[in-house]
């Protein structure tokens, strides 16, 4: 069961092979035995999954079961929940308990899913390897001595360690494909505006998009179909009729063109990377699609683009963290300000520091036009990129990272290094397109890499399809770590 | 160098972010690899580029949705003020500001 897809738990317990109240004990057992190392999971609360598993089952009984209900999915501890505490991975928000669920959060309750836990994170997602969480890193279930990646990492980790079945994140410049590919699961990002951000904590607000963790892209368009729909508190969410995601599962790859884009193949990603990557691409040549030549030449900018705008956006969503309404609140203080200067001081960790530093000096006087400005021009540049790249082919297939898990502490002190590792993840978010990460293979450490594939605006049944028909023919997603090393 | 010592003392003022003497050197030379990093934006020729802040401005007209002006919050003063560090009789309570 802990190695079942979302789809055949689905369809155990509509059979009644299993109760939600036995699979979430399930899971709730593995997570107990497996937290203390993995640090996947910020908040548990057993009581309260089992009681809603326990309406899950009597929904089922009186016949009025769906495809989710009963199922047990853990969620990035960036969405807010009511009556369990939504941390967002930092200090400031350690205690909270929001008092409303978010859109995402209420379409899985209406879906009669189960919420099994709170997944670890970077402090308000601003990471790319889970090291930044108030609540320590999270470990990667293939490597104990490597990172998860981020800033979903918690979520990846525990659906990688069978500790859930599927997971929520969000991505802003790769967290959900990032985790996803350096821990040898399947994640989406979708269109930016087809999942409500309404009750996700913000980070950067043109950017942050929520999406599906599973094992299989299956799975993820199940989870999407609950997630996404149009929600009138977030003021981006689109008004468009619902789409079944499953609906292109079974396509075929006929005459599918595929898109490689040479900055992706290029000098600086690990040849292990590379090798699989190819051998990806090379069997949906053998299936059907054409392979086309691409060039997305601004994909360099994007790094540089985005530790401007969304370190700019992160300055003024953070500021309402002010020991005020809720949240931290410093101890000793003089006035007012130095009330302000302290609760901020003490609440946000390092990184987060230093990004809304960064955003206040972008956006200050004397600097807006040659950063912030200049950033948003460059920002153009990118998407226009894909705009001409997605006249010659229907997907972009390349790495999601352009290497395998990374060491503990091997980024730590060099932030650039850190950022640059994020180079083929920003792009999409940038320009608002969908890109998703599906397991490849392994590199000669045994480390998953991971084949990202993006698609035009709302192409995420497409690139689902294609996605499934090569899961049809591989295992790659369906490869667990070693219990011995768990 | 892009930043000094005292520049980052304004940023962080604005920022209402205390950063001691002691680590102010050490956080300046953080957000100079970061503006680095940044700094190479300039060298692009953006002549005749308008500006990007919708990211799906190129897909359809971006313009903010209205709704009636009728109240569709639920009341949570309650477990809202509950939240706070520090309230009385329903107000939130910061220093003195007005002396």
């Amino acid at each position: 069961m802990l190695n079942s897809t979302v789809t055949e738990l689905s369809d155990a317990l509509a059979a009644r092979k299993i109760s939600s109240v036995e699979l979430t004990r399930l899971f709730l057992d593995r997570i107990k035995g497996l937290n203390g190392r993995l640090n996947a999971f910020i908040t548990v609360d057993e009581e309260r999954s089992l009681a809603q598993a326990r309406v899950a089952d009597e929904r089922r009984s009186g016949g009025r079961a769906g495809r989710l209900t009963g199922i047990p999915v853990a969620h990035k501890d960036i969405f807010c929940t009511r009556g369990i505490r939504t941390t967002c991975g930092s200090k400031m928000l350690a205690t909270f308990k929001s008092p409303y669920d978010a859109h995402v959060i209420e379409r899985f309750n209406a879906a009669g899913a189960v919420l099994l836990g709170k997944t670890n994170m970077d402090e308000f997602a601003m990471g790319s390897s889970n090291e930044t969480s108030h609540f320590g890193p999270v470990r990667n279930p293939w490597d104990l001595d490597r990172v998860p990646g981020g800033s979903s990492g918690g979520s990846a980790a525990a659906v990688a360690a069978r500790m859930a079945p599927a997971a929520t994140g969000t991505d802003t410049g790769g967290s959900i494909r990032q985790p996803a590919a350096l821990s040898g699961v399947s994640g989406l990002k979708p269109t930016y505006g087809v999942v409500s951000r309404y009750g996700m904590i913000a980070f950067a607000s043109s950017l942050d998009q929520g999406g599906p963790l599973a094992k299989s892209a299956a799975d993820l368009a199940l989870l999407m179909n609950a997630m996404a729909g149009f929600d009138a508190r977030d003021s981006t969410s689109l008004e468009r009729p619902a789409e079944d995601y499953t609906r292109s599962l079974n396509d075929s790859l006929q005459g599918l063109r595929i898109g490689l884009p040479k900055e992706y193949f290029a000098d600086g990603v690990d040849a292990d990377v590379l090798a699989r990557v190819s051998e990806a691409v090379r069997w949906f040549e053998g299936h059907g699609a054409k392979t086309v030549a691409i060039t997305l030449p601004n994909t360099g900018l994007a790094v540089p683009v985005y530790y401007v705008i969304a370190p700019a956006e992160a300055s003024s969503n953070l500021s309402r963290f002010d020991g005020v309404r809720y949240g931290h609140r410093a101890k000793e203080y003089t006035d007012l300000n130095d009330m302000y200067r302290r609760t901020r001081a003490e609440g946000f960790g390092a990184e987060v520091k230093r990004r809304i530093l960064i955003g206040t000096y972008v956006l200050s006087h004397g600097y807006y036009d040659a950063y912030y400005l200049q950033a948003q021009k460059v920002r153009r540049l990118i998407a226009k990129d894909f705009t001409e790249a997605f006249a010659r082919c229907d997907l972009i297939m390349g790495p999601t990272s352009p290497s395998t898990a990374f060491a503990l502490g091997a980024k730590t002190d060099d932030p650039v290094q850190m950022y640059l590792n994020d180079i083929f993840t920003i792009p999409a978010p940038l320009a608002g397109l969908p890109g998703l990460s599906i397991p490849c293979g392994f590199d000669a450490k045994g480390l998953p890499v991971g084949l990202q594939i993006m698609g035009n605006y709302f192409a995420e049944a497409k690139m689902l399809g294609a996605a499934h028909r090569y899961q049809q023919a591989t295992d790659w997603h369906l490869r667990a770590p070693k219990e011995a090393q768990l | 160098m892009f930043l000094t010592p005292a520049q980052l003392h304004r940023i962080a003022l604005l920022a209402r972010i205390a950063v001691s003497p002691e680590e102010a050197r050490a956080v300046t030379d953080r957000l100079n690899q970061v503006l680095g990093l940044i700094d190479q934006l300039q060298a692009v020729d953006t002549r005749g580029i308008e500006p990007m802040s919708h990211p799906l401005d190129t897909q359809q007209a971006v313009q903010q949705r209205l709704r009636a002006d009728a109240v569709t919050e639920p009341d949570l003063r309650a477990e809202i003020q509950a939240l706070a560090p520090a309230v009385e009789q329903g107000l939130y309570l910061v220093p003195k500001v007005i002396e």
